[in-house]
């Protein structure tokens, strides 16, 4: 039961970025009718964001100490950082320490720069193109990106720690009646899953009661009608295709201290979320939604080691798995409506 | 309704179209090994000789290629008379002067490896029929290894491994014409396994979590049957994919398992990732059968612990060699080590040129691109029989790890091994390791024929000298 409860957890966070990313994806469906290999980029990019301003933070001159030697017998050179001399030394390493909550307001701007060049820049001009082609061309960007990311950041995984508040762990075991250590699950954890679930309430709300929204909703129901109803539907889909890379970038920056970033982390969510897309119903919100935190759960489940003793392997295919089954007995996906995206 | 021509089928269609186009494999062409060479390939004409230097410039494990690069080209400068001379002012064998290897400049190409052994098979193949590689070198991976090891036994050219550590390599895959300085999984087992009985008692249950390829499985073996010597159990082996970047599922049952050891079978990203995730969970706070909660990363590198950050604290492993050897220490038990005057001048030479200290990676490739130039310069002759004749069950000292000996039978190095631990204060970005025991040599070394070693089959065949 404990250990059912652990992964049921476990499922969780990383179906959080999943539903995060699958969210994206299907805005980007939805309304451009693209398919964008390079929204996993979007999510790596959003990481390394947290990366950088931890990076910004800790910007440092060189204060030689006498007392101390280097690997090679000089004096040793200690870096101090800026923030210190500001704020003073707890002040400035508590800035330091909270750099990833920091880097949500650091990403924003960033994410919806990247995100409007992005389309405007290359993507608007594959919109009348076969799909072969935009998947072509967003998978290329995908590795320029990362390649990018990659000459500047090295490719070891950088650490990019959580607040120090945050960093322990919470023993659930205690509270539901278990013996202590049985139930462990870290707290940054858990506030990744309800941030995401503040992300997804938040873009949902945002297209649901919003006259933006509304437009967009319509937008990707019938886009020549409210064309023609004297809409500028183009900018709003660049404006959505900004938000999408928001919801991908804060998912990233989020993530960074679940997993040290580095620059091939987008490609490992792509494919998967890919899939998410397809099992929640393609164009369906609600489906990605869906779809992201019950394959994240059962990916937990088949790396149980009770559920690997009976079925080696199972953990790798898994979601693929889960992924015919569902079309075969549903074709739409779990939530995909008819008519959406079928000619 | 909606008007896109956007479709499922078409989607998956396109999708499986470019995934297909993308996972095809380098092909290679069935070129023949050319030259017109005398009774060995690539033999240098002219006042150079040319080494190709294979290492890992993309993928998971260029950070560690970058540094094996520094490490290669510094060893040139050093053959070719340049810099202050590094570790050839300390090796034991005198035949090295700086005016290149038998009278000629050594020039060299580089190839990238990423990680995968059909694009290092590639680059090796090319550097040896285009550039005229005479010794191919370098690696970070076992897999790569292996596949360019064979490679150049097929080609007849000499093959000094770079960081490889699977026992397979100078095991059941050994070949006359490979060469390996490193260490390897056994010897960390047995190095590791008194150390962690000493710290840890005898009473201890494991839970391993091993990489899914050949290095892990080596290692894994080779950490199972050296603790359950000393009186553990191994409650669990479970393997995990190379790709996997969140451990989360595979460390959340460790709790209940019943375990109080987990032994992380990982290296480079993995090795960052399964850790920081096992501390995230709580493991070192925790507690199981009334003892502390213990975390174990049998083989350490110095890239590798800045990657885990404060996680890799108090941990045990073990690394082939350690910049900190320049400068001396202190064992925890009080034993006073005297700096060694050969990783003092290599430290010297490396720090001064990119001011950092060297990774064991870099040592390695630096040690066995000297090795193969004083070979060869004793042998008389670029010929790889020769050089395998002059390699084999050579005594030498003086390039920081003591006097050390290739062994003859399987091409594998036996030298001391260092415990390290992670350092508790670390006084710099490079200071994160701290050396527990220099295992002495007769304790790491086994038989040509030990089983974990491809047994009484194993073989290096004939050695190769191509053309």
């Amino acid at each position: 039961m404990d250990a059912i409860i652990l992964q049921i957890l476990n499922g969780l966070d990383k179906g959080s970025a999943y539903a995060l990313i699958a969210l994206g994806l299907t805005l980007i469906f939805g309304t451009l009718g693209v398919v964008n290999f390079a929204h996993g980029a979007l999510f790596m990019i959003g990481a390394f964001c947290a990366v950088t301003l931890q990076r910004i933070l800790s910007l440092s001159h060189e204060v030689v100490d006498e007392t101390r030697t280097d690997f090679l017998g000089n004096p040793m050179k200690v870096d101090v950082p800026y923030v210190y001399d500001w704020f003073g030394e707890a002040a400035g390493q508590a800035i330091i320490n909270w750099s990833v909550p920091l880097a949500i307001l650091f990403s924003i701007p960033v994410m919806i720069l990247v995100g409007i060049s992005m389309e405007r820049g290359l993507i608007k001009h594959f919109y009348k193109r076969p799909h072969a082609d935009q998947i072509l061309v967003t998978f290329g960007l995908a590795i320029v990106l990362q390649e990018i990311v990659k000459a500047f950041y090295g490719a070891n995984p950088i650490p990019t720690p959580a607040p120090a508040a945050f960093t322990g762990s919470f023993d659930f075991g205690v509270l539901l009646g278990f013996d202590p250590f049985t139930i462990i699950y870290p707290y940054w954890r858990l506030i990744y899953f309800v941030f995401a679930m503040v992300i997804i309430a938040g873009v949902f709300a945002f297209l649901q009661f919003t006259t933006f929204g509304m437009v967009v909703r319509a937008g990707m129901a019938d886009r020549e009608t409210v064309g023609l109803l004297g809409i500028n539907i183009d900018k709003r889909f660049t404006l959505m295709f900004a938000i999408a890379a928001c919801v991908a970038g804060v998912a990233g920056v989020m993530y960074a201290p679940i997993v040290a970033p580095n620059y091939h982390m987008g490609m490992d969510f792509l494919v998967l979320s890919f899939v998410v897309v397809v099992v929640g119903g393609m164009g369906s919100l609600p489906g990605a939604v869906l779809a992201g935190f019950l394959l994240g759960i059962l990916q937990s489940f088949a790396s149980m080691t009770a559920v690997l003793d009976v079925l080696p392997g199972i953990n790798q295919i898994i979601i693929y798995l889960a992924a015919i089954i569902v079309l075969l007995t549903r074709p739409r996906g779990l939530m995909g409506r008819k008519g959406v995206m079928e000619e | 309704m909606s008007k896109s021509n956007f479709t499922r089928r078409g989607l998956l269609k396109t999708s499986a179209i470019a995934g297909a186009g993308l996972a095809v494999p380098t092909i290679f062409t069935g070129a023949s090994w050319a030259g017109s060479h005398t009774g060995f390939t690539n033999a240098p004409e002219g006042s150079t000789v040319t080494l190709g230097f294979n290492v890992p410039q993309s993928g998971p494990y260029a950070d560690e290629g970058a540094d094996e690069l520094r490490a290669y080209e510094l060893a040139v400068e050093h053959l070719n008379g340049g810099g202050d001379g590094g570790m050839i002012n300390t090796f034991s064998s005198q035949t090295l002067d700086g005016t290149g290897i038998l009278g000629k400049q050594v020039e060299y190409v580089t190839g990238d490896t990423q990680t995968k052994s059909d694009a290092a098979r590639a680059s090796a193949r090319s550097m040896i029929e285009k550039d005229g590689a005479i010794m191919i070198t370098g690696g970070s991976s076992s897999g790569v290894a292996v596949a360019v090891q064979a490679l150049c036994q097929e080609a007849g050219v000499i093959f000094m491994a770079g960081l490889t550590h699977s026992n397979d390599t100078t095991g059941k895959d050994r070949k006359a014409n490979g060469f390996r300085h490193f260490f390897n999984s056994y010897m960390s087992g047995a190095a590791l396994a008194p150390i962690l009985a000493n710290a840890y008692g005898t009473d201890r249950k494991a839970y391993h979590l091993t990489a899914d390829y050949n290095w892990g499985y080596t290692t894994e073996q080779a950490v199972r049957e050296s603790t359950e010597a000393v009186g553990w159990e191994t409650v669990n082996t479970v393997l995990t994919p190379l790709t996997e970047t969140d451990f989360s599922a595979y460390i959340a049952p460790v709790l209940n398992s019943g375990a109080d050891v987990l032994v992380l079978n990982h290296y480079g990203g993995n090795m960052v990732n399964s850790l920081t995730n096992a501390v995230q969970f709580g493991l070192r706070e925790a507690q199981a059968n009334g003892q502390d909660f213990q975390i174990i990363v049998p083989l350490y590198s110095r890239l590798m612990a800045r990657g885990a950050g404060e996680n890799v604290k108090g941990i045990f492993g073990s690394t082939n060699w350690h910049w900190s050897l320049a400068q001396g220490f202190t064992t925890p038990d009080g034993t006073e080590v005297a700096p060694d005057p050969a990783s003092a001048a290599f430290v010297k030479s490396f720090g001064e040129k990119y001011g950092f200290p060297p990774s064991q990676a870099a040592h390695t490739c630096y040690v066995q691109t000297l090795l193969y130039a004083d070979a060869v310069n004793r042998a008389g002759s670029f010929n790889p029989c020769a050089v395998v004749e002059a390699l084999e069950d050579f005594e030498f000292d003086g390039l920081g790890n003591g006097p050390t000996l290739y062994r003859g039978a399987d091409h594998q190095c036996f030298k001391d091994v260092l415990v390290v631990r992670g350092k508790e204060n670390p006084t710099s970005e490079f200071d994160l390791l701290e050396i527990v025991e220099v295992t002495p040599a007769a304790q790491v070394t086994y038989a040509p024929d030990h089983p974990n070693f491809g047994g009484a089959e194993a073989s290096l065949g004939s050695c190769n000298p191509g053309a």
